[in-house]
């Protein structure tokens, strides 16, 4: 059981949240405007990350608050978990200094 | 019975009370104490099971969890029986039952040992080979004939009459093994405010040093001294001292599980024990001190009874106070052998030559063992063995080859040096390290906060692990935050037996591996594994599952590392290169009483009951689960089956009135300035322009545009809505609409709040609803035009106060009266005496759902899956066409959702009136038509309708609104249905009832 | 046509009764009923909402404050819940609303939606650790905190009054269950 440390009450075991997906994607502004193409995309592609991975989580047990976090997926060790609205640590989006 | 092989204990605590038990029907004497391996052993009993795939007789090997043949059953009763435990960690008590698993019809005569007769036709690898073909003889062949020659052991007959527990336990440093290094972990780490955990899977605590005569520690015997520590230990408040506790497997973030087998070795339990308790550890850091197993030799017959692992006999005879023989040959590839063949020589035990492998023996032990008269021959190997129920001779001959000499003997014992425990490690993803110089893998680099120490680490002179030890548990204080007070000193006095190691089969001759064991439990001979290997099979990971070495109960903590240089030295590959098998948990076997815990009959769920629910119960009602709620299905009078009381009840609510119990309805309040805005952006229908006072049905969308729930709103005031969701999507809805506004949209300026079991939902339904309501209700009138359909007024009802909803889901004149749920009872009660003259009559789920179908109104689940748009429902007039956007609309013009052959429903009217569909039934054009069918729908809600006088059903069917009049088919298993395309609205298609 | 005998119904009230007879250091009880409202919104009226009520609301995560009858629990960065135990749930929601009228905010009863009990005693702890994975040390888990958590299957608030005197909060349906997996737990430890 992961030890998530939610950015409102702090650590706490997994059994607490619920996983919401892949993180930092954000849903169309003006959805009508898009093809049929992007649209699926939106919907339907999401990444199968192998090592850092950001996505999304709801205390859900807790203070309902979904806020995202990055996880390694291969050793599951979470590098770090920030509010909603924040974007990832440049050094954890895999880009070279 | 005597036991003529009992002997003084190395530590003089001879102060033992005697304990029978019983082992194969037979009873015996031990003493407290005892394992049940110990006490058999006591006895000179050392066959104990038979193995798995030949049958051939077993013995003890080993003296801890490691063992791989003493597999035991043990309890008197079925409730109590326990298959598969291992007697050398079972711990004997006055009146205990045991008996051997694996044999048929007994111990001594076997019917499976003929396996052996035939073990040319029975190779690596024949599961696969063999039972492939005739498909069909699997099933009415094979597999009952290997179930029963299998030794998997029996499940009991009776359910487990004992309690489990599970708890969860934090600490700031957990200790796992207190052996010698596990104990200087604990006096280190507890010298400070860290809170430290120490388990042990054994009963007593001390490890190794427990069998040790000849170490001291700080002047005292090694026993002594880990008794000593453990006194100081039990003294510290911040510690806690586990034993009989195995800490079986790690999952991420320094999770860890630990079993505590709380009364199994009691005789009379106290009742607020439970059997075993599964504690969730999560710690700051572990100190992992497992110790290490000692590898055994494969040489041709190395498994018959008598033939052990030289420390388990050192264990019996220093711990136990039992020497397992009398007459001994050692076989080698390492010094400490030579330790124990002096400890069972101390005993009284004869020595009759101590046969090592390595080319030339030398060193202390070596010189100590002939010093004292035991002849040691180098460069040698036993070769075979001899002895059908347990060893008598061993033939020994020089490890390249020629002739042998024949020794005789009642006990063989034999080492290849020492396998690190890295299994916790290894689960805790750590990245292991070959050691040439061990023939082992050690931890490497760590993932988790752990650190290894000891012997587990590949230490194996006791100096060097209690010095890891004692560093170790510093240094998991310290890093999670408590300092130690300071650091203390040990004086340790013990001869190091080095670290030589061997791993592969001795023999040179591989003719001669077809019964040089490999794997003891699974039957897997170092010929097989070879056979693996020429067969293409070159990774370790699919050698294992091939020969199924290291895939028994003991999960190849012998065999593995043995197997790994069969295969290293065949294909001459480097054994890092040959890989290592996964270790997973639990690193023994665990109960699934431990793993439920709890979770067992009233307490496996909760069940979710409203409160009207004991009325219903009181009245006779069936009940059906939906979701863990228990629902109110039928209630059935005297001498009524389900269709009778379905029939009343149906016709009773559409001729005078029913009350039916809605509270398990999800209700979500949503209010806010932007209340409405959100809605209408969540929904697909317009909310804007709904007045307070009034109802909606809204149909809320997945963004893939497929409905996901649906429900009643009412409208309270502009900034406030009384939302309602399906019974099993209340908490799926309140999350989704969470995630929009958190993550979405956070400037709306609107709360959500679950209201689900703050109002009991009571439905009244029938031409005399109004009637029976309105005596009860205060400041609110109830006629139709002052409270239309739709529409939901606020006052009170029998003093309390109500949200009462004019709503319909049967078609008739329908309310739907909410009120605070500790109130639910009492005014359902009220309403039901008021209608007592009108006949009201208490209706269940079956009957609603009876009732909306013939209206034609879906339910979510049944008439949906996922996969259904609101216009193949029907529903296409709820969707907001003006508006810009809601969650879902984009996908519903995609071309896949407008296709004008979209399964869409229809009503079914079987030609037939009595024949009553199936719900999943497939809807076909042509059934005559060869296999595969081409399918165009399915049946997805099917009654018999007591108002219609005939069967109905709803359907998914393919372009279905443009089929009305058509006959379709249904192919049962009986013959085929036919049934015509109907409108889904089958009574008062006008909606005359619900508006009067 | 009010009926004298519309009594309010907790959802414990069957399991009074049922308790084991084992000898346990914790005892179970339940707690009285009380209006309950939850409230959302934003930082300004939590203030208001606080002032009015007369418990000022912690606006550190996971605490609640308490004057008299009446506490204030923190649920979430824009939750809290208002209890007044004894209190009429209409007469403090009326109270409440009135006072929260410009605020941007909203306020519900939900006074019927959960039950309480109490499990107080030296191993209340223990007992709770039974299925409620949080640490719940005096360290960890300090006098005057309050969360939502879980116990086995069930959700729930959790607040620890005293060293040994903790408050569960739980959903009506839940109630039974948790009382019977608390009286199980307690049995065994
Ligand atoms: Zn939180």
């Amino acid at each position: 059981m992961l030890l998530i440390n939610c950015p409102y009450c702090g650590p706490r075991p997994e059994a607490e949240f619920a996983n919401g997906g892949q993180a930092h994607i954000a849903r169309p502004a003006d959805p009508m405007s898009l093809t049929d193409d992007e649209w699926a995309a939106y919907l339907y592609m999401r990444d199968n990350t192998k090592g850092l991975h950001h996505e999304r989580w709801r205390h859900a047990n807790g203070c309902g608050r979904f806020f995202n976090a990055s996880r390694d997926t291969t050793t599951d060790v979470i590098k770090r978990t920030y509010r909603m609205g924040e974007r990832p640590e440049a050094e954890h989006q895999g880009a070279k200094p | 019975m005597t036991d003529t092989y009992r002997v003084r204990r190395g530590d003089g605590a001879e102060s033992r009370n005697a304990v029978h038990f019983t082992f194969e029907g037979k009873s015996y004497q031990g003493l407290a104490g005892d394992t049940l391996a110990s006490a058999l052993i006591a006895n000179g009993v050392h066959l104990v099971g038979r193995s798995f795939k030949y049958h051939r007789p077993r013995g003890f090997v080993s003296a801890g969890s490691e063992e791989p043949n003493a597999l035991v059953g043990v309890g008197a009763t079925q409730s109590r029986y326990t298959p598969n435990l291992l007697a050398t960690q079972v711990e004997i008590y006055e009146g205990l039952v045991a008996e051997s698993q694996n044999r048929w019809p007994s111990l001594e005569t076997d019917a499976g040992f003929l396996n052996e007769y035939f073990s040319a036709f029975l190779p690596a690898g024949f599961y696969y080979k063999t039972f492939m073909w005739p498909r069909m003889a699997w099933k009415k062949l094979y597999e009952p004939v290997i179930r029963r020659m299998a030794g998997l052991g029996r499940a009991p007959a009776e359910p487990d009459a004992d309690r489990y527990t599970q708890v969860f336990a934090h600490c700031d440093v957990l200790i796992v093994g207190a052996g010698p290094a596990g104990l200087a972990a604990a006096l280190e780490a507890s010298n400070s405010d860290a809170t430290v955990i120490l388990c042990d899977e054994q009963a007593e605590m001390g490890g190794s040093l427990l069998s040790d005569r000849s170490a001291s520690i700080d002047g005292m015997q090694a026993a002594d001294w880990a008794r000593a520590a453990l006194d100081e230990l039990r003294k510290r408040p911040n510690v806690k001292l586990m034993s009989r506790t195995t800490a079986f497997g790690w999952y991420p973030h320094n999770f860890v599980g630990l079993n505590e087998r709380v009364t199994d070795h009691l005789a009379n339990p106290a009742a607020n024990q439970p059997r075993e308790r599964l504690w969730q550890v999560r710690a700051k850091e572990v100190v992992l001190a497992a110790g290490a197993i000692e590898r055994p030799l494969v040489f041709t017959d190395n498994d018959r009874p008598g033939i052990m692992l030289a420390d388990a006999a050192r264990t019996y005879v220093n711990r136990y106070g039992v020497v397992p023989g009398k007459q001994v040959v050692v076989f080698t590839a390492c010094d400490s052998a030579y330790r124990a063949a002096l400890d069972l020589k101390a005993a009284g035990a004869k020595i009759q030559v101590i046969v090592d492998l390595r080319k030339s023996a030398s060193g202390h032990w070596v010189d100590k063992a002939r010093a004292e008269g035991i002849k040691v021959r180098s460069d040698s190997i036993v070769r075979g063995t001899s002895g059908r129920l347990r060893v008598k001779s061993a033939q020994i001959s020089n490890a390249q080859g020629g002739d042998a000499e024949t020794v005789a003997c009642d006990l063989i014992l034999m080492s290849a040096g020492f396998t690190p425990s890295v299994h916790l490690f290894s689960q805790s993803r750590g990245k292991l390290s070959y050691s040439e110089e061990l023939r082992a893998y050690v931890p490497g680099e760590s993932v988790e906060r752990e650190r290894s120490v000891g012997a587990c680490k590949g230490l194996f002179a006791l100096d060097s692990v209690i010095e890891s030890g004692a560093k170790g548990g510093r240094d998991a204080a310290a890093k999670a935050g408590f300092p130690p007070r300071g650091e203390r000193s040990y004086t340790v006095s013990a001869r190091s037996v080095g670290a030589d190691a061997f791993i592969g089969s001795v023999m040179a001759d591989h003719q001669a591996e077809k019964r040089a064991w490999v794997d003891f439990q699974n039957d897997v001979t170092a010929k097989d594994v070879r056979l693996a290997t020429r067969e293409g099979f070159r990774s370790i990971e699919h050698v294992k599952r091939y020969t199924t070495t290291g895939m028994a109960t003991d999960q190849g903590k012998l065999s593995n590392m043995n197997a790994l240089g069969v295969v290293s030295k065949q294909i001459d590959v480097a054994v890092p290169k040959v890989g290592l098998t996964t270790f997973r948990p639990p690193y023994t076997p665990t109960t699934f009483g431990s793993f439920a815990g709890q979770s067992r009959g009233d307490l496996f769920d909760p069940v979710r009951k409203t409160s009207i629910h004991p009325w219903a119960e009181a009245q006779g009602a069936q009940f059906e689960d939906v979701g863990v709620w228990k629902r109110a299905w039928y209630f059935p009078q005297v001498g009524e089956d389900m269709h009778a009381a379905v029939a009343r009840e149906c016709k009773a609510t559409r001729e005078s009135v029913g009350i039916f119990d809605a509270s398990t309805l999800g209700k979500i309040e949503i209010v806010g300035k932007d209340a409405a805005e959100f809605m209408n952006r969540m929904y697909t229908n317009a909310w804007t322009k709904l007045e307070p006072g009034r109802l909606r049905y809204g149909v809320m969308l997945r963004e893939d545009g497929f409905i996901m729930d649906d429900g009643v709103v009412g409208r309270m005031a502009t900034d406030r809505f009384h939302v309602t969701t399906t019974t099993g999507g209340a908490a799926r809805v309140l999350s989704m609409m969470e995630d929009y506004l958190q993550t979405e949209w956070p400037d709306l300026e609107v709360w959500l709040t679950s209201t689900t079991e703050q109002w009991s939902v009571i439905a009244l339904q029938g031409p005399n609803a109004r009637r029976v309501l309105e005596p009860l209700v205060e400041g609110i009138d109830l006629s139709a035009d002052a409270m239309p359909h739709m529409s939901v007024r606020q006052g009170r009802i029998c003093g309390v106060p109500t949200r009462l909803f004019r709503v319909s889901f049967t078609g008739e004149l329908g309310f739907e009266v909410n009120v605070p749920a500790g109130y639910g009872r009492a005014v359902w009660e009220a309403i039901f005496a008021a209608g007592k003259s009108y006949g009201i009559t208490p209706y269940g789920t079956e009957t609603m759902h009876v009732l909306r179908a013939e209206k034609g109104y879906i339910i979510v689940g049944q008439e949906t899956d996922g996969t259904v748009t609101p216009d193949d429902a029907g529903l296409g007039w709820a969707v907001g066409k003006a508006k810009r956007d809601f969650v879902g609309k984009r996908s519903l013009s995609r071309p896949a959702l407008v296709r004008e052959d979209r399964k869409q429903l229809v009503g079914l009217l079987t030609t037939d009136p009595k024949a009553v569909l199936e719900e999943g039934a497939q809807i076909v054009l042509d059934p005559t038509h060869p296999i595969p069918v081409p399918m165009i729908g399915h049946v997805t809600s099917a009654y018999w309708s007591a108002t219609l006088n005939r069967s109905i059903a709803l359907a998914l069917v393919r372009g279905g609104r443009s089929r009305m009049g058509e006959e379709l088919s249904i192919p049962m298993p009986d013959g085929v249905i036919k049934a015509k395309v109907v409108d889904s609205i089958l009574f008062d298609p006008k909606g005359e009832r619900l508006n009067a | 046509m009010l009926s004298p005998a519309i009594m309010r119904s907790n959802a414990l009230s069957p399991m009074r009764s049922s308790g084991t007879t084992a000898a346990s250091a914790t005892t179970l009880s339940i707690l009285p009923d009380a209006a309950k409202l939850v409230f959302r919104g934003k930082t300004e009226a939590i203030e208001a909402a606080g002032a009015h009520f007369g418990v000022k609301p912690s606006l550190e995560a996971c605490r609640f404050a308490a004057v008299g009858g009446r506490s204030v629990y923190w649920l979430g960065p824009d939750e809290w819940l208002f209890q007044a135990v004894n209190e009429d749930p209409i007469e403090v929601f009326g109270g409440m609303s009135v006072a929260l009228q410009a605020q941007a905010c909203s306020l519900v009863d939900v006074s019927h939606r959960s039950d309480g009990i109490a499990v107080a005693g030296p191993t209340a702890a223990l007992v709770l650790n039974h299925g409620c994975p949080l640490d719940l040390s005096l360290k960890a888990f300090p006098v005057g905190m309050c969360t939502r958590t879980v116990l086995g299957k069930a959700s729930l608030l959790l607040s620890r009054s005293e060293e040994h005197v903790f408050h569960v909060d739980v959903w009506r349906s839940f109630a039974p269950y948790v009382w019977q997996f608390l009286d199980e737990a307690r049995s065994l430890s």
